[in-house]
C-alpha cells in the first residue's frame, strides 16, 4: 500500500548524547580530571546559530535532508556540458527559493528562542538559601506542572552554606548516569571524603526549572551543553512517495537512454558529418549513457521541489487552522486546540482506534470525596445527576463542618453520621482520617492564616487530604522532617521518618511515622488488591466486609483506595532503616533494591476501610462516543480501573447500549459479573458480554497482552473496555493493535501514565487537564476536553485527509502532464535529451505558473461540513484510505500520461502540416514549445478548476491570477530581445481543451 | 506550534473570531448535477463538430502539391554525386517537370521540404550563437563555445555564422517554370524576401554595423564561412545585396529549427504583378530547375518542393478538422452513456440521498 504519510514506529524521543557513555564522572573543581572525558562544558550560547555562522550552518542542515541532497545532485550534473540539458538556473531558482524559505524559518526560530530565565544545566544541589539546604522550584518549562516541589540537598553539602571558601574545596565525586531523557529519575552517588552519599531525583535542579521562594542555591553542574536536550523528531513520510517516483524516473531515462543507443547506431551515424561531437563518435553506448543522465534532469520534475515545500506548507496551514478553531478552545480554561506537530493532519482523517484513556480524558479528573467505608461502615451517599433528575432535590441535606475553623468552603459530604462518629472520637475513625492527612506527598501553601491552598500532583490525593481537613485532621504544613496537622483543632507534629513512595507497579504508597507519644506507626493507602495481600490474617472477616463496599463502590463508577496502618517495632524499624539507607545509595538496581526493601515492612498491615472518590463524566462525553462509533472508529478504553468501574463508565459513556442492558439482560449481566469475579480472582482470565446486536468486550489488560486470538476477538468489537491496565501494558496493547492490524492509532490522555500510550500510537492527543502536561507535551495534538476529539477527527482530520489526497492527485497529474511530453518528444528528436519547453518555462511551471492554485486549494477547500458531522459514515473512505492509495496514484499518473500524450500528439498533428495565414512556417520548436506550454498552462487550470469543490476569493484569485501571470511573463519574454516568437496559435490551443475534455 | 501570547484576561487566548481562522469565507461551491454536466457536453459536441465541420470544407480548397525531387528527373546523377558533403565544390544541374491538375487561385507559397533530417537533436539545437547573429562586434569573432566544432576553422578563424545549424544550411536554389500548351516557357516569378517572420529579421538577426565607406564585406573581416557553405555570409544574395549577412533570409528561414524531423520551410512566394499569374498559379505543366547542393544521401533523406496555398486557417491540414470531429464524436458517446445512465439510475441515486 502506498501511504505516504504512515509511518512505522517513531523514534520520537531518541537518547541523546554520546552512546557509548555508560557513567558520567564529575569531580568538583577538578577542571583537569573533566575535561579528560569531553564532556560538553557550560558555556550559554543561546542560539544555535549566530549573524555568521547561520548561512553555513544552516545550509549544511538543509542539505542533509534527503531531497535537498537530491536536487544538488542534480545540479551538479547540470553544470556537465556533455550532459547538461538544462540551464543551471532550471534548478537553482526553485532550489535557492526553497532553501531561503526553510533558511527564512529556521531563522525566525532561532531568534524567538528565549532569553536566560531559567537554569542551563543540569545541577546536583549543594546548598541554598533555605533551611535544611530546601530549594523550591517550578517546573513547567520541563513538565509543564506548575505546582512549586521541592529539592533538598545532602546534609553534609548543606553545611557548606554560601561560603564561597569552602566551596571551592569542596572536592566531591559525582558518579552518575550518563545523560538521558527521563526527566523524573536519577542515580548517582556523591563520594566526599570516603564517604558515599546516594543521589536521586530529589537533589537534582534539572535545566529549565525556575527557582522560586529561594534566594540562592549553589550547585554542581553535571549535566550541561547541547547534550542535555531531548529532541523530538518525526520521521518524514513523503520520502516513502519520493522514492516510488524516483524508480519511476530511472525506468524512464533507462528506456530513453536504450532508445538513444539503438537510435545513434541506426540513424544517428547518418548525421556524424552535420554534428562532429567527439564523443559521440566513440559509441554508441556511451552516448546513452549521457543521455540517461540528461533525461534524468530533464524529468526530474516528477519529483518538483516545489512539492516538498508545498507539503510542508500545508501541513502548516492546517495545524493553524486547528489552533485557530473556536470550536475546540476551551473558555473556562482559556486553552485553545494546539497542533503540536504538523506532520500528522491528514492521519486524523484515517484513524481506526481510539485508545482512551479513563480518567481526566473521559471524566473531568475533578475528585470529589464521595463515600468511605470505615471499620466495616459505610459513610456518604452518591449524590450522582441521575439522582437529581428523579428527586428533584438531594436526598440528604450537606453536613456543616461548622465547627472547624480550617474548612474547605467547596467540600460537600451528605452523610451527617460520620462527623457525629468524627465528634464522638470513635479511634479508628480517627486513624482513618489521620492517615488520610499524613500519607500523601501534597505541599501546603498557607498565603493567609487559614486559607490552606494544597499543591496536589494527583487529584486524588488532593480530594483525600481535603477530605480529611474538613473532618477535622488539617494538614498544615510540612518540613522534610515533620508533618503538622491540626487534629480537631490542636496541633501536633510527627516525625516524618521514611516516605516509601507510590508508583505503577507498586500502586501504593506508605508514610512511616513517630507521633508525639513515641509510638512509630506506618500508614498505607493503594490498590484494594495490592493491599489485601498484604493484611494481617486476623482482618480477614473485615476484608471481605470492605471488599463487598468497595465492590459496590466501583459498580457506582467511583474510584477506590484501601487504606490500612501497622504499628512498628522499634528494634525491626531500626534495622530496616538501616538496610535502606545502604539500598539507598547502591548504585544499580537501586530501585529494585528499595522495592524489595518496601515489600518487607509492608506486611502483616490492619485494614482501616476504603475510600471512594467521583470522577464525573466530562461534557458532551456519551455524543462524542456514540458518534465516533458511528464514524466506524473502534473505541477502546483501557484504565487502570477494577473492572465494576471501568463496566459502569462503559454505560455512563454510551459504549454500550445502556437500555439493553438495564432492561431484559439485566439478570444475566449480574451473573455474568459474578462467574467474572471469581475467574478474576483465580487467575487472569477474560470476561467477555454479549450485549444483543452489539458486542463489546472488557478484558483484563494482561490478558489482552498476552493472547492474539482475545485481540482478534476484541478487534471484532465495538467497543472495549481494558480494566487494570499499567501504564506499560497501554503501550503494548497500542503496539499490539497497531502491529495486528495495520490502521491508524490514536491514544488520547492526560496523564503522566499515558505518555507511553501516546507515544507508541501514530497520533497522541494529549488533554490538557488536571494532572500536569507530561502527556500533553508528549502529545501531537492538545485540547482541553475529550469532546473536542470529534471536530478533531471529523472535521479537521477528514478535511485534512481530502486536501492532502486531492493535493497529491492533482500535483502528480500535473507534473506528470508536464514531464513526460519531454519523454515523447524523445522519440521524434532522436532521443537527443531536446526539451520540449522553453527553459524559463521549466525554472518557472512549478513555482509561479502552478503553485499557488494547488496551495489554495490544498488549504481551503472543504466537503461539506455540516455533512462531515451529520453523517459520521463520510469518515470511512479515510480509514479504507480510498482517496490515496496505490490505484489512485496510479490513476493520477495514468491522468497525467494521457494529458501528455494528448497534449504532445495533437499539436504534433497539427503542426506536421500547418503553416501561417501568411504562409510563413511555424512548424518550428519554439512555436511548438509555446503551444504545448500554453496549452498546458490551460489544461492544468481547467483541471484544478474542476478539482476545487469550495472555491473561495482566494481560490479565484490564484487561479486567474496564475493563468494572467503566465500571459504577462509569456508576453514580457517574448515581446523584445533577441529571443521573440509570437504565440499565434490559438485555435490549436482551443482544440486541447476540447481533447482533454473528452478525455475525460 | 501555536504561539502563547503573553496577553492577559481570561479569554486571551481566544482565537479570533475572523471568517479566515475559522474556515468560514464565503465560497461557491459547484457541485456538478446530470441537469449542468449533460448539457455542457451536448453543446461541446456540437461545438466541435460545427468547427470541425468548417475546418474540414475549408480544408477541402486549400490545395497543396508535393514535388520530390530527391532523384527523380535528372536529378540522381547529382544525388550521387553529393554523397559526400565534402564534394560540394563540383556544381550540379538537373530539372525535374510536374503537373499542376488544378488552378492554385491566390497567393501560393513555394516551400523546400526535408524529411529525415533531425533538426531538433540537443546538441544541433545548442549549436548556434545567438549573440553573433544580432550582429554584436564582440561576439561575432569570439562565437560561443556552444558551436563547438563549427566554431573556429583549421586555420583558427572565427565562423560566421557560426555552429551546426549554420553550417548545414540548406542550399538548393529552385527555379520553377511554367510550360503552358503554346510550348513557351515562362519562370514563375518569386518573392524571395520577406519570407521571414517580421521579428526574426528585425530584432533576433541583425548585420554587424556597416555605413557608406564601411561595406559589409569589411564588417566581416576576420571571419571565415561555415564549413560546408560555398560563399560567405556576405555573399548569400547575388542578386539583393540588401538581402546579405545575418539578414539573409533563407538563412533566418533555416535558422528556425523545425521541431521535427520531416519539415518544410518557405522557399519564396508567388509574384502575381503580371503575365499568367496574377490569378494565381494556373493548371498545366511545369519544370523545376535546381542548383543541387545539397545532400541527403548520408542520413536517407528526401527533398522535396511544396506548393500550397493557404486560407485563414493556414495550409493544407486535415489533422486538426478530423480531431475536432473525433473528440465531437467522443463527447457525444460519453454524453449519451451518461444519459443513459442518468435516466435509469438517477431517480434510484436520488432516492438514496433522500
Amino acid at each position: 500500500m502506498l501511504v505516504p504519510w504512515r509511518g512505522g514506529w517513531n523514534p520520537r524521543s531518541k537518547s541523546p548524547g554520546q552512546a557509548l557513555e555508560e557513567e558520567r564522572h564529575v569531580r568538583a573543581n577538578d577542571r583537569d580530571y573533566n575535561e579528560r572525558f569531553s564532556y560538553a562544558d557550560n558555556r550559554i550560547k543561546t542560539a544555535k546559530y549566530n549573524v555568521f555562522t547561520f548561512l553555513p550552518i544552516n545550509l549544511f542542515e538543509q542539505f542533509q535532508r534527503f531531497a535537498n541532497a537530491y536536487f544538488l545532485v542534480l545540479l551538479i550534473l547540470q553544470l556537465i556540458p556533455e550532459i547538461s540539458s538544462l540551464s543551471w538556473f532550471t534548478t537553482i531558482v526553485p532550489l535557492v527559493l526553497v532553501l531561503a524559505i526553510t533558511a527564512v524559518k529556521d531563522f525566525y526560530r532561532t531568534l524567538s528562542v528565549s532569553s536566560l530565565c531559567c537554569l542551563q544545566a543540569d545541577l546536583l544541589l549543594l546548598s541554598s538559601s533555605e533551611p535544611y539546604g530546601l530549594c523550591y522550584i517550578e517546573t513547567a518549562e520541563l513538565d509543564g506542572e506548575t505546582n512549586l516541589k521541592v529539592r533538598q540537598a545532602l546534609t553534609v553539602t548543606s553545611d557548606l552554606g554560601d561560603d564561597v571558601a569552602k566551596l571551592a574545596d569542596f572536592s566531591g565525586e559525582v558518579i552518575c548516569e550518563p545523560p538521558n531523557n527521563k526527566l523524573d529519575k536519577f542515580t548517582g552517588t556523591l563520594c566526599w571524603k570516603d564517604n558515599k552519599y546516594s543521589l536521586d531525583n530529589e537533589k537534582m535542579l534539572l535545566r529549565g526549572c525556575v527557582l522560586r521562594n529561594t534566594e540562592w542555591c549553589f550547585g554542581l553542574v553535571i549535566f550541561a551543553g547541547t547534550s542535555l536536550q531531548f529532541s523530538s523528531m518525526k520521521y518524514d513520510e513523503i520520502f516513502l512517495v519520493f522514492f516510488q517516483i524516483f524508480g519511476f524516473l530511472i525506468c524512464m531515462g533507462i528506456i530513453l537512454a536504450i532508445g538513444n543507443t539503438i537510435w545513434e547506431q541506426k540513424v544517428g551515424s547518418d548525421f556524424w558529418e552535420y554534428l562532429q561531437w567527439k564523443e559521440l563518435t566513440i559509441n554508441a553506448v556511451f552516448s546513452g549513457f549521457l543521455t540517461f543522465w540528461s533525461y534524468i534532469i530533464i524529468l526530474n520534475t516528477v519529483v518538483p521541489i516545489s512539492l516538498y515545500v508545498s507539503v510542508e506548507v500545508l501541513r502548516l496551514g492546517h495545524s493553524y487552522f486547528i489552533n485557530w478553531d473556536r470550536r475546540m478552545y476551551y473558555s473556562r480554561k482559556d486553552t485553545p486546540a494546539e497542533a503540536r506537530t504538523t506532520t500528522l493532519n491528514e492521519e486524523l482523517g484515517q484513524v481506526e482506534f481510539i485508545f482512551s484513556d479513563k480518567t481526566g480524558t473521559l471524566t473531568q479528573n475533578i475528585m470529589v470525596f464521595n463515600k468511605c467505608s470505615i471499620n466495616g461502615k459505610t459513610y456518604g451517599t452518591l449524590e450522582h445527576f441521575l439522582l437529581y433528575i428523579h428527586t428533584d432535590k438531594w436526598k440528604t441535606p450537606c453536613v456543616d463542618f461548622s465547627f472547624n475553623p480550617l474548612m474547605d468552603r467547596k467540600f460537600r459530604f451528605h452523610d451527617s453520621s460520620l462527623v457525629e462518629a468524627i465528634k464522638l472520637e470513635e479511634p479508628l475513625v480517627q486513624e482513618f482520617f489521620r492517615l488520610l492527612a499524613l500519607c500523601h506527598t501534597i505541599m501546603p501553601e498557607e498565603r493567609n492564616e487559614g486559607e490552606l491552598v494544597y499543591q496536589a500532583q494527583s487529584p486524588d490525593e488532593g480530594a483525600l487530604v481535603t477530605a480529611a481537613r474538613n473532618f477535622g485532621f488539617v494538614f498544615r504544613s510540612r518540613t522534610p522532617e515533620t508533618i503538622t496537622l491540626y487534629e480537631m483543632g490542636q496541633a501536633v507534629t510527627y516525625q516524618l521518618l521514611a516516605i516509601l513512595d507510590f508508583n505503577n507497579v507498586r500502586k501504593r504508597m506508605s508514610v512511616i511515622v513517630r507521633n508525639p507519644k513515641g509510638q512509630l506507626k506506618l500508614y498505607s493507602k493503594g490498590a484494594d488488591t495490592i493491599l489485601f495481600d498484604r493484611l494481617d490474617p486476623s482482618n480477614e472477616e473485615l476484608m471481605f466486609t470492605t471488599s463487598e463496599h468497595l465492590n459496590e463502590f466501583a459498580g457506582e463508577g467511583l474510584r477506590t483506595l484501601a487504606l490500612a496502618y501497622k504499628d512498628l517495632d522499634e528494634d525491626v524499624f531500626d534495622e530496616w532503616m538501616k538496610k535502606l539507607l545502604f539500598a539507598s545509595t547502591a548504585l544499580d538496581n537501586r530501585e529494585e533494591k528499595l522495592g524489595a526493601l518496601y515489600e518487607e515492612i509492608e506486611q502483616r498491615m490492619l485494614l482501616l476501610g476504603a475510600t471512594a472518590i467521583e470522577d464525573k463524566l466530562q461534557e458532551g462525553v456519551p455524543e462524542t462516543i456514540a458518534c465516533l462509533t458511528l464514524a466506524n472508529i473502534k473505541i477502546w478504553v483501557l484504565t487502570g480501573d477494577k473492572l465494576e468501574t471501568a463496566m459502569n463508565i462503559g454505560y455512563s459513556c454510551n459504549m454500550t447500549a445502556k437500555e439493553k442492558i438495564m432492561g431484559p439482560s439485566k439478570d444475566k449481566f449480574s451473573s455474568g459479573l459474578d462467574m467474572e469475579k471469581t475467574e478474576l480472582y483465580s487467575s487472569d482470565s477474560v470476561f467477555e458480554e454479549t450485549i444483543i446486536a452489539e458486542y463489546a468486550l472488557i478484558i483484563n489488560g494482561h490478558s489482552l497482552v498476552k493472547s492474539s486470538i482475545l485481540v482478534d476477538v476484541a478487534c471484532l468489537c465495538k467497543t472495549v473496555i481494558c480494566c487494570r491496565v499499567t501504564p506499560l501494558q497501554k503501550a503494548l496493547v497500542v503496539e499490539l493493535i497497531k502491529r495486528h492490524k495495520r490502521a491508524v492509532t490514536l491514544a488520547i490522555g492526560d496523564g503522566a501514565n499515558d505518555v507511553s500510550m501516546i507515544k507508541t500510537a501514530h497520533i497522541g492527543v494529549g488533554i490538557s487537564g488536571q494532572e500536569g502536561m507530561q502527556a500533553v507535551l508528549a502529545s501531537d495534538y492538545s485540547f482541553a476536553q475529550f469532546r473536542y476529539l470529534q471536530r478533531l477527527l471529523l472535521v479537521h482530520g477528514r478535511w485534512s485527509y481530502h486536501r492532502m489526497c486531492n493535493f497529491l492527485c492533482y500535483f502528480f497529474y500535473k507534473n506528470f502532464a508536464f514531464t513526460l511530453v519531454h519523454f515523447w518528444y524523445g522519440f521524434l528528436c532522436g532521443f537527443s535529451a531536446q526539451t520540449v519547453y522553453d527553459q524559463w518555462f521549466i525554472t518557472l511551471f512549478n513555482i509561479v505558473y502552478t503553485s499557488l492554485p494547488v496551495l489554495a486549494m490544498g488549504l481551503f477547500d472543504q466537503v461539506s461540513l455540516q455533512y462531515s458531522l451529520r453523517f459520521p459514515n463520510l469518515y470511512r473512505p479515510g480509514q479504507l484510505n480510498q482517496l490515496f492509495n496505490k490505484r489512485k496514484f496510479f490513476t493520477c499518473t495514468l491522468q497525467g500520461v494521457c494529458t501528455s500524450f494528448i497534449l504532445f500528439f495533437i499539436p504534433y498533428g497539427a503542426f506536421m502540416t500547418a503553416v501561417r495565414d501568411d504562409g510563413a512556417h511555424i512548424s518550428d520548436q519554439q512555436a511548438f514549445a509555446v503551444t504545448i506550454a500554453t496549452s498546458l498552462v490551460i489544461v492544468v487550470s481547467v483541471q484544478i478548476g474542476l478539482d476545487t469543490n469550495y472555491w473561495t476569493a482566494v481560490n479565484h484569485f490564484f487561479i486567474w491570477g496564475s493563468l494572467a501571470v503566465y500571459f504577462a511573463i509569456l508576453f514580457a519574454m517574448h515581446s523584445d530581445g533577441i529571443f521573440t516568437i509570437f504565440p499565434n496559435q490559438f485555435p490549436f490551443i482551443g482544440k486541447n481543451i476540447n481533447g482533454y475534455i473528452g478525455s475525460l | 506550534m501555536g504561539k502563547k501570547q503573553a496577553g492577559t484576561g481570561p479569554l486571551s487566548r481566544r482565537p479570533d473570531n475572523s471568517a479566515f481562522k475559522q474556515q468560514r469565507l464565503p465560497a461557491w461551491s459547484p457541485s456538478l448535477t446530470p441537469q449542468t454536466v449533460l448539457p455542457t457536453f451536448y453543446i461541446l459536441s456540437l461545438v466541435c463538430l460545427l468547427l470541425g465541420i468548417w475546418l474540414l470544407i475549408t480544408v477541402e480548397y486549400t490545395y497543396e502539391l508535393k514535388v520530390d525531387y530527391t532523384d527523380a528527373g535528372t536529378c540522381e546523377q547529382c544525388f550521387n554525386l553529393r554523397k559526400h558533403a565534402i564534394d560540394s565544390s563540383t556544381p550540379c544541374k538537373c530539372t525535374v517537370s510536374f503537373h499542376v491538375p488544378k488552378t492554385f487561385p491566390g497567393d501560393v507559397f513555394f516551400y523546400y521540404g526535408l524529411r529525415n533530417f533531425h533538426q531538433n537533436l540537443r546538441r544541433y539545437m545548442d549549436s548556434r550563437d545567438d549573440a553573433q547573429m544580432v550582429g554584436r562586434k564582440n561576439n561575432l569573432k569570439a562565437p560561443s563555445s556552444y558551436c563547438a566544432p563549427f566554431d573556429y576553422d583549421a586555420n583558427g578563424k572565427p565562423i560566421a555564422p557560426c555552429g551546426a545549424v549554420a553550417n548545414s544550411m540548406f542550399n538548393d536554389s529552385l527555379t520553377v517554370m511554367y510550360n503552358p500548351t503554346d510550348g513557351s516557357k515562362i519562370q514563375v516569378p518569386l518573392y524571395r524576401k520577406g519570407i521571414a517572420w517580421y521579428t526574426d529579421k528585425n530584432v533576433k538577426f541583425r548585420n554587424p554595423p556597416t555605413n557608406n565607406t564601411f561595406s559589409l564585406q569589411q564588417a566581416f573581416e576576420g571571419t571565415t564561412r561555415p564549413l560546408y557553405w560555398q560563399r560567405p555570409v556576405y555573399e548569400l544574395d547575388d542578386i539583393d545585396s540588401n538581402n546579405n549577412g545575418f539578414i539573409n533570409d533563407d538563412l533566418i528561414v533555416w535558422m528556425r529549427e523545425a521541431a521535427f524531423p520531416n519539415f518544410k520551410k518557405l522557399y519564396g512566394v508567388l509574384n502575381r504583378a503580371q503575365g499568367p499569374f496574377t490569378e494565381g498559379l494556373p493548371a498545366g505543366n511545369y519544370t523545376l530547375s535546381i542548383n543541387y547542393n545539397f545532400p541527403v544521401e548520408p542520413f536517407r533523406g528526401r527533398k522535396e518542393l511544396v506548393i500550397s496555398m493557404v486560407t485563414w486557417f493556414g495550409g493544407q491540414n486535415y489533422f486538426l478538422p478530423i480531431a475536432y470531429l473525433v473528440t465531437s464524436g467522443l463527447i457525444l458517446v460519453t454524453a449519451v452513456v451518461l444519459t443513459t445512465v442518468f435516466v435509469k439510475v438517477g431517480k434510484k441515486g436520488k432516492n438514496m440521498e433522500e
